[in-house]
């Protein structure tokens, strides 16, 4: 079994521009916003960057396809730029080529950055696409809340869970993120909501209301990362190392054989199983401190909760509805605000998400800083509950 | 000794489900067409956005071709329809797709007259009768559209029948009959037409009917030799109406009493599918082994063949056909959704709709089964049934490579396992109802779901697979077919949990 990547990787800076309807920006704006402060937290200058990663998931919105939108925006000095693209999980995915260029030796230092402008299509929700030309001659013209909404139906119905139970677990899984929203800066939305706006919203996609879906926000955020040597040897303490990182992508078996019961994520369970061995994590409801989940949707995250093995099958309602993942609670989730709070820039979520990971373990995290996180989790989903990509990461202490 | 019996050996029947109530829509118009006030009266079927002739004429034939596998035995196909959707593209090709006919098949598209339909019928009687086939599939079916506040609205209806036509198991002898063939042209739809336009009904009914179809009745009774009075159920599609009809039958001294339902009150007129579906609604209610029926369908002259039940009639009972079509209505009385179904109304579809709907054709044929007739995978090494269908299986303890058969889903029963209603994007028919529907024998497959009474859906529910337009591509002109599952409204729909209650 190969070594895993525990501790062989330290993040030397982290950067997430501000999210939101950025009708002031365009993507390259937003990237350089994430760089810039990226570079000033790690202490380095551009020419110490060996290779970067770029992610970005919709070119059609102002990006671009290729490597060089990332180039020319930030002046790079003609360094191998590589474009990613993983569907939502497309951040995670960028930091990972970084992550595996140094532990490969191949780059000293190198750059993750992920960027999407999705506020120049003139309506909201993601933009609607064509994937390819076969697919829609037969699959439905659907939307990700109808996707995604799906889990609620077939979660009722194996777990005997009533609407009402379900839609008030789902409704706190929302009002717990804007909680947590309300005080980062940098979030697209920071209002705290009562349960009972959630629950009189209008209907995006049964059951999932208003609240129940993350925003849709214009956004940028970067890594950079070298070996925990180099980064001691740039005068660095209190190191984050990556203790994890896993990709599990659905191979057809979801969507077309008759083993999945629609309620859950198999990748999820997958990935987190495999994260977890690499991490040395044996027991994670305990051992995890926190964690930034792919809450695109309400019900999303109370499945993933279960997918991760942090509650028991069935039980992510009790423990939603016990306070378990608040902010004082035993496993604080989505504690910057989470996808519902900074809305969705599809290739630079994980990003953010490990940008939130980093900060709070270096005690950096302000009105939000959670008391001695030792590690943090990261779960970065792309694509639908019957066919998607996902990504488990795990980051540390160096040492923890 | 007699000539080899041939005939018809079975039938089916689709009405829409939706019956858009007469009185909705002279209400609506009674500002401008206040003459229509005496109309309000019955209900007329109304295709859902999805459906059109062709799609129709699919749904008749699966009524009378039973959900068996095999259909090699059907060797020909004639449809008739003054809606085809496609000038130039054979539609009968693309039912004899959807109903996964043998490619050996003969199939022709009869069109341009209200008589399309009786025409298709008797090209098959002639087909069978020359030995160039043995079990033809008719099916007749048409989608008109009507401009708001026109006669025509509301005396029109939308559905499809079927027929085979064949010489063993007959269940109605096929005795003779006749066509006049008369440029009297009482309508027209000039080939840019959307529209009918027509002329004074009076002389239509005095100089057209009156005099054209007593002549066209007479010679089919001379050419087979059966007496006026041997005739026991007169089919003639009319808007005039049941009296009309009954003097037209005197006059040719045929009971009046034989005139059998035009359907107005409760479907209105099918246009070129009329006779047909007025026939397969009289072979399910009215007819009797022995009895001798007359089928007429009038246009730019007039159709007309003579049938004599056998006792094999007997054989049909299960067939939902029309009388089964029309006691599963769902009223409807928003008839601003009739006109925005049928393109009359210029509404608002949001950005989501300005995505562009083309069709990769070289895509379509490659996958051509799996797109138009649902046809999937089955290994037969494990027996694992999936779709589509691929080269190595799905199977997660054996991806067997190179071992898969095809497998037919439309006609499998299945069940919803997850589902949404989804307000966001784009349909005609909000909120856009989708799912996993997974089958009973194994396989499943996300789909759009159609025909949905919004608030009865849930996990566990029986769907019915029908064939539908997906898309329709209108700055080119084509349409997408694709299949949807219906979700079944049972007593017993049940969801495990017991959650459809709630």
């Amino acid at each position: 079994m190969a070594s895993g990547i525990k501790d062989k990787v330290a993040i030397l800076g982290m950067g997430c521009s501000k999210f939101g309807e950025r009708w002031d920006a365009g993507p390259e704006e937003l990237m350089v916003e994430a760089y810039l402060e990226a570079m000033q937290d790690a202490g380095i200058e551009p020419t110490q960057i060996d290779a970067a990663w770029f992610s970005t998931h919709i070119d059609e919105t102002g990006t671009g396809k290729g490597g060089t939108p990332l180039s020319l925006a930030l002046r790079l000095p003609n360094i191998a730029v590589t474009r990613v693209e993983n569907f939502c999980a497309g951040g995670s995915e960028a930091l990972r080529g970084a992550v595996y260029a140094v532990a490969s030796g191949a780059a000293d230092i190198a750059l993750a950055l992920g960027v999407e402008k999705l506020k120049d299509t003139g309506y909201g929700g993601l933009p609607v696409g064509n994937a390819g030309t076969l697919l829609p001659q037969w699959a439905p013209t659907g939307s990700a809340p109808g996707n995604f909404a799906q889990l609620a139906s077939a979660y009722r119905d194996k777990h005997n869970v009533s609407k009402e139970d379900l839609k008030r677990a789902i409704a706190h899984v929302s009002i717990k993120s804007h909680a947590n929203g309300a005080l980062n800066p940098k979030a697209h939305l920071q209002k705290a909501i009562t349960e009972e706006q959630v629950m009189n919203a209008p209907m995006i996609a049964e059951p999932l209301g208003l609240f129940d879906c993350c925003g849709v926000s214009d956004g940028a955020a970067a890594a950079i990362v070298t070996t925990p040597e180099i980064a001691k040897s740039l005068g660095k303490h209190n190191i984050v190392t990556v203790k994890a990182m896993q990709l599990s992508v659905s191979n057809g078996l979801e969507s077309q054989h008759n083993s999945w019961d629609g309620s859950y994520f198999h990748t999820a369970r997958i990935a987190a199983k495999k994260a977890y061995l690499e991490a040395g994590i044996q027991n994670p409801r305990d051992e995890v401190s926190m964690m930034e989940v792919h809450d695109c949707f309400s019900i999303t995250e109370l499945v993933t909760m279960e997918d991760l093995f942090i509650s028991a099958e069935g039980q992510a309602v009790k423990d939603v509805m016990n306070g378990f993942y608040d902010a004082d609670g035993k496993v604080p989730c989505q504690i910057d605000g989470g996808l519902k709070c900074f809305g969705h820039p599809i290739g630079a979520s994980g990003l953010r998400m490990a940008y939130e990971m980093y900060l709070q373990l270096q005690g950096r995290a302000g009105a939000r800083q959670l008391k001695d996180p030792r590690i943090g989790l990261t779960h970065n989903l792309g694509g639908g509950p019957s066919q998607n990509v996902c990504s488990v990461t795990i980051i540390g202490a160096h040492g923890a | 000794m007699a000539q080899q019996s041939i005939g018809l050996t079975g039938f089916g029947g689709y009405i829409p489900r939706l019956r858009l109530q007469r009185k909705a829509v002279v209400q609506a118009n009674a500002w401008v067409a206040p003459n229509f006030a005496g109309r309000g009266k019955g209900e007329r079927s109304m295709a859902n956005w999805d459906e059109d002739s062709v799609t129709m004429a699919v749904e008749a034939a699966r009524d009378l071709l039973g959900t068996d596998d095999d259909r090699s035995h059907v060797d020909a196909l004639f449809f008739g329809s003054t809606t085809m959707p496609f000038n130039d593209r054979l539609n009968a090709g693309i039912i004899s797709a959807a109903l996964t006919l043998d490619e050996n098949i003969r199939a022709v598209d009869v069109a341009s007259t209200q008589r399309a339909g009786t025409s298709a019928l008797m090209q098959a009687l002639t087909t069978v009768k020359a030995g160039e086939a043995k079990n033809a599939l008719v099916v007749a079916s048409d989608h008109r559209k009507t401009r708001a506040a026109s006669a025509q609205e509301l005396d029109f209806g939308d559905g499809a029948a079927a027929l085979s036509v064949g010489t063993e198991n007959v269940i109605a002898t096929y005795l003779g009959g006749t066509s006049l063939t008369i440029d009297f042209v009482d309508h027209f739809r000039g080939s840019t037409d959307d529209f009918d336009y027509n002329w004074e009904e009076r002389w239509i009914r005095d100089e057209g009917y009156t005099k054209i179809v007593p002549r066209a009745v007479k010679a089919a009774l001379a050419e087979t030799n059966v007496p006026a009075g041997d005739i026991k159920h007169f089919v003639l599609p009319t808007t005039f109406g049941v009296k009309f009809v009954q003097q037209l039958a005197k006059m040719s001294g045929i009971a009046p009493e034989t005139v059998r339902d035009t359907l107005d009150a409760n479907c209105g007129e099918t246009g070129a599918a009329h006779s047909l579906v007025m026939l397969v609604h009289t072979l399910q209610k009215e007819v009797k082994p022995g009895e001798k029926i007359m089928v007429l369908h009038f246009g730019g002259g007039c159709d007309v063949m003579i049938f004599e039940a056998t006792d094999k009639l007997a054989s049909q009972s299960g067939k939902r056909g029309i009388v089964g079509s029309l006691a599963q209505g769902t009223p409807e009385n928003n008839y601003l959704k009739f006109l925005t179904y049928n393109g009359l109304v210029e509404w608002e579809k949001g950005m989501r709709a300005e995505q562009d709907k083309k069709t990769a054709l070289t895509t379509l044929y490659r996958n051509e089964d799996m797109l138009m007739g649902l046809v999937g995978g089955r290994c037969t090494e494990t027996g694992v049934v999936q779709f589509p269908r691929s080269r190595i299986s799905v199977n997660p303890n054996k991806h067997t490579v190179d071992t898969q058969e095809p497998y037919k889903f439309a006609e499998r029963k299945a069940k919803i396992l997850s589902w949404s209603a989804d307000f966001l994007s784009f349909s005609m028919s909000p909120p856009n109802h989708y799912g996993m529907v997974v089958f009973d024998e194994g396989g499943r497959i996300m789909m759009d779901f159609t025909d949905v009474d919004q608030g009865t859906v849930d996990s566990g529910m029986e769907v019915r697979l029908v064939f539908r337009i997906k898309d329709v591509d209108e700055k080119r002109g084509f349409r997408k077919y694709f299949w949807k599952a219906v979700p079944v409204v049972s007593a017993n729909a049940n969801s495990k949990t017991g959650q459809a209650a709630e």
